[in-house]
């Protein structure tokens, strides 16, 4: 096949890639928009695999059936809570082949005693260093979130030594790279040194933190495809590895600010390591425990209902009994809302994607800003699974770690329900005054089977 | 040095399109959004169908091969999640 044709067949995967995109913008286009993706990737495989220097197809085919068979399974048995462990592994993959397929030209140029210019020895170089960051860092953020390893954020002695001495040293064989691209050991050793920076870099994140690591891999993963666009000539990669990028870096952006941190105090501070503030003071005779026949006494005559989900909806399967509450209580007459915090849960948008899945309309979803205004007007808000994105220290208290972070403001409604195992305190370590306030009541239980007993309880009334 | 400022250009061309289009992205959509440009990232697996293919040391075959079955995880299973995704948010 021509160039040419082959040139136009890219550009016309790109655009797709971009109309793939901006379906993203509504749910009522982005299935839409999906496909589109889909099948620019496929025109774009298809007209690859027809290039007339590829000699053999068993070897492809093999690969494409393997990854088919791998990517399918994944992708279908994967419970809608474990959706952030799915997408830091699928960002690791694609950071890994990015940097073996830099890798595999580096060699190709070696054997084929070809000229090598400055672009593609630095961008092989940028290659392999951030391919194997993402895979890496992709890999423990997975372990983390599939609790094989700790969540929390493990810090050491000299670990900023460490990291820096690390990070020299990829510095280093990026530039032996390029100086002295056919000592081939030193790419192998950059991948080496890549990976190992890409632990470092995520094995001190807690995993409340997790949606920023996550965005930012993502957004590493882009890079990573657009580095070997560079090794390769390719513009298709570079524009679709751009676009990649750039949403990873917008999304680490408004997780950054969600939490009222700075990326550098997310990804070096060790914030979830320190030791745990006691509550005492704040809680002594002052917390209230209900019961689910209270609770529902409450509700029954409530017109507007807020839930504020938390990690600990996911972590309970909570998210059907809650759309079952929901509807109980709209039957009831009252209007029922869902205030969504950016950052609760592991990962951007991770409880709109679980409450979709219990059929939840979006326009039930509000956002921080749209929910804020409406809390003071609210009878009850029922908090589920959260602590620290209601912890209204973040408004009060400037020496509060979290101080300066927005939050859903459910203390001003009339009433407040929080269904909590026990008093421990959220991520942050610290305690939090909501649920000693006067108009809260704790309800101590699971989540699932809170919800649950809520609702036999209004049904009995 | 004017092949690298043509690519260049259409770099960083393509950022500002990204930049435009994703903050259009309502957080609703913020995990399928993730998901999907994850998939997309995945075209990598053209350069790693090339390298597979044209076989010109074992090396680079093997080096290939993985890049293929890796990059096509991350497509298949990209794209297929997020389509799954996105029908739950459709469905009334």
């Amino acid at each position: 096949m021509p160039a040419a044709i082959v040139n136009l067949a890219y550009l016309l995967a790109s655009v797709l890639f971009i109309f793939a995109l901006k379906g993203m913008s509504h749910p009522r286009t982005a299935v839409r928009g999906n496909l589109l993706g889909a099948a620019g990737m496929l025109l774009a495989v298809v007209v690859t695999v027809l290039d007339r220097r590829i000699v053999s197809f068993e070897i492809i085919v093999a690969g494409l059936v393997a990854g088919s068979a791998i990517g399918a399974v994944l992708a279908l048995k994967i419970h809608m809570t474990a959706m952030p462990q799915m997408v830091a592994l699928l960002n690791g993959f694609g950071g890994a082949a990015s940097a073996l397929v830099a890798g595999a030209a580096l060699v190709e140029a070696l054997h084929m005693g070809a000229a090598m210019d400055m672009q593609f020895k630095v961008s092989t170089a940028l290659s392999g260093l951030i391919g194997g960051v993402t895979f890496l860092g992709s890999l423990v953020a997975f372990g983390k979130l599939q609790e094989l390893i700790t969540g929390a954020a493990v810090v050491f002695p000299g670990r900023h030594v460490l990291n820096a001495v690390v990070a020299a040293a990829n510095v280093a064989l990026c530039a032996a790279v390029v100086i002295r691209p056919e000592e081939l050991l030193f790419y192998w050793a950059l991948l080496a040194a890549s990976c190992v920076l890409g632990v470092l870099a995520t094995i001190g994140i807690g995993g409340a933190d997790m949606p920023v690591v996550i965005s930012l891999l993502n957004s590493y993963s882009g890079l990573a495809a657009c580095a070997t666009g560079f090794v390769l000539q390719n513009n298709m990669l570079i524009i679709a590895g751009s676009l990649v990028g750039a949403s990873g870096i917008i999304l680490t952006q408004i997780m950054c600010k969600a939490m009222n941190r700075s990326l550098a105090n997310v990804l070096f501070g060790g914030f979830g390591a320190q030791a745990v503030a006691k509550g005492d003071d704040v809680y002594k005779g002052k917390v209230k425990a209900a019961s689910a026949e209270e609770i529902a006494m409450v509700l029954a005559n409530a017109r507007r209902v807020a839930i504020v989900p938390g990690y600990g909806m996911a972590v309970s399967q909570a998210q059907h009994a809650v759309r079952a509450l929901q509807q109980l209580l709209e039957q009831r007459g009252a209007e029922v809302f869902f205030a969504i915090h950016p950052v609760a849960g592991r990962m951007p948008g991770h409880m709109n994607v679980l409450l979709a899945e219990a059929d939840v309309p979006y326009e039930a979803l509000k956002e921080m800003d749209e929910a804020n205004p409406l809390f003071p007007q609210t009878d009850v808000s029922i908090v589920i699974g959260a602590n620290d994105v209601v912890n209204p220290l973040a408004r009060t208290d400037p020496k509060s770690p979290i101080a300066g972070m927005p939050i859903l403001d459910v203390d001003r409604s009339r009433t407040v329900v929080v269904i909590k195992r026990s008093l421990s305190p959220g991520f942050a370590g610290i305690p939090n005054p909501l649920f000693a306030a006067d108009n809260t009541l704790m309800f101590f239980s699971d989540g699932q089977k809170a919800v649950n007993d809520i609702i036999q309880a209004v049904k009995e009334i | 040095m004017e092949l690298f400022v043509t690519t260049l250009t259409i770099f960083v061309l393509a950022i500002f399109v990204g930049f435009e289009v994703i903050t259009k992205v309502p957080p609703t959509l913020h995990t399928p959004l993730m998901s999907g440009s994850n998939a997309i990232s995945g075209i990598t697996l053209v350069g790693a169908v090339l390298s597979a293919g044209t076989q010109h040391t074992t090396l680079t075959t093997v080096l290939g091969f993985l890049a293929v079955v890796f990059a096509t995880i991350n497509v298949v299973g990209g794209f297929l999640v997020t389509h799954r995704m996105l029908e739950m948010f459709r469905r009334k």
